[in-house]
């Protein structure tokens, strides 16, 4: 059945609460969820006061200077600092989001960090992704074509490749897999909202030629039709996408060929 | 030891759902003017005695409208229990038994609601 409540050894406990940095007046609140796989410990949730003024404004700014000024065992991913890697893609004030877009101001209170929601965690804020980025492998997420290679390049109208907009756009940071349900509860064999996005972004592309093999992969009770349009996907979508109209454009497309 | 694309891949794909998609949005479809309408009747026969029912199911429009809205709407109750099933219930065994009991289920009530509807529109 589905799991309600977090396994034993998964419960998460309180941590430790770190000093606040001296002479600092402006201050804010982190409680960061914690686990090395080394201690054999639970889980647990660290308090951190970070000197505003001493720190940029985004969440991955404040992060940084946790790691560099209190605590460099604090782990966690990054790279681009501006929304278009999608390494730091965390839990943050109860939604998921990429730690580097979102601004501290924007979170009232104490700022909650945790790691993406049902993924397995390697330390603290890193999850393990091997199962989607698996999954999107599994798509064949690349041009595919039989007739002979034009001597150029293969051309596209500009309507065509206006459709590709709102898709290509994803960078795969998986905060909309990790927030839909369905994904939790079924996430080996339901593709998940970033993975279809992916699908679908094929299936509309004007030059690809394996439309219909590529539906025939997807037409399943679970990698497909897991998806209950519940739309957390698209509400949290840190660029704006819109996963869930991807995966219902696919349902259309399906119906479409056997109507 | 599966590598993570055997484990993702699985068994392969079903290439079914969509009639499974489809069956649910045209039951659904059917069933907006058949539940008003069946609301409708019922309300036209409130405090009504037996005999009045049992008269007013023995014309052939409101017997068949109710037969339509029973076998339909458990048809839809069926495909509507078999996904929450699909979704919650991951012990292949578990899963399997219940999937059965739900198909069982829904043919039994609508067996017995058919033959108390064909009871009371032909009498007997």
């Amino acid at each position: 059945m589905v799991e309600l409540t977090l396994p034993k050894h998964s419960q998460i406990r309180p941590g430790k609460v770190w000093p606040k940095p001296g002479g600092a007046t402006r201050l804010r609140e982190y409680r960061i969820y914690r686990w090395s796989p080394d201690d054999g410990e639970n889980p647990r949730v660290d308090t951190y006061y970070v000197d505003l003024d001493d720190c940029g404004p985004m969440v991955l700014d404040a992060l940084l200077w946790i790691k560099n000024k209190i605590d460099p065992t604090l782990t966690l991913r990054r790279s681009c600092r501006e929304g278009i890697c999608g390494s730091c893609a965390m839990n943050i004030d109860g939604g998921n989001t990429l730690a580097c877009t979102k601004g501290m101001d924007s979170i009232e209170g104490a700022v909650k960090v945790y790691p993406l929601p049902h993924m397995p965690v390697v330390k603290d804020l890193v999850p393990d992704l091997t199962v989607p980025y698996a999954q999107l492998a599994s798509i064949d997420p690349y041009l595919k074509t039989v007739s002979p290679e034009p001597a150029k390049e293969w051309l596209q109208s500009h309507e065509d490749r206006q459709k590709l907009d709102g898709l290509y756009e994803c960078i795969l940071c998986f905060c909309c897999q990790t927030s839909c349900p369905s994904y939790w509860w079924n996430g080996e064999r339901y593709l998940g909202p970033a993975v279809l996005l992916q699908a679908y972004r094929w299936l509309i592309d004007s030059r690809d030629e394996a439309t219909g093999e590529r539906l025939d992969n997807l037409e399943d009770p679970f990698r497909l039709y897991r998806c209950h349009t519940i739309m957390n996907c698209t509400q949290t979508c840190p660029k704006g996408l819109n996963p869930a109209k991807a995966i219902a454009e696919i349902k259309k497309m399906m119906v479409e060929r056997r109507v | 030891m599966l590598t993570p694309l055997k484990r993702v891949r699985g068994l392969g794909s079903a290439k079914e759902g969509t009639d499974h998609f489809w069956r649910i949005r045209i039951t659904s479809i059917a069933l907006i003017p058949l539940a008003l309408f069946m609301v409708g009747w019922m309300l036209s026969l409130r405090g009504a005695g037996y005999a009045e029912v049992r008269a007013s199911l023995s014309q052939p429009l409101i017997a068949l409208a109710a037969a339509l809205f029973i076998v339909i709407s458990l048809d839809h109750m069926r495909l509507g229990m078999q996904v929450i099933i699909e979704d919650y219930v991951h012990g292949e065994g578990g899963k399997l038994v219940l999937l059965i009991l739900n198909t069982f289920f829904a043919v039994a009530v609508g067996v017995v609601s058919i033959f108390a509807l064909l009871k009371l529109a032909f009498g007997g």
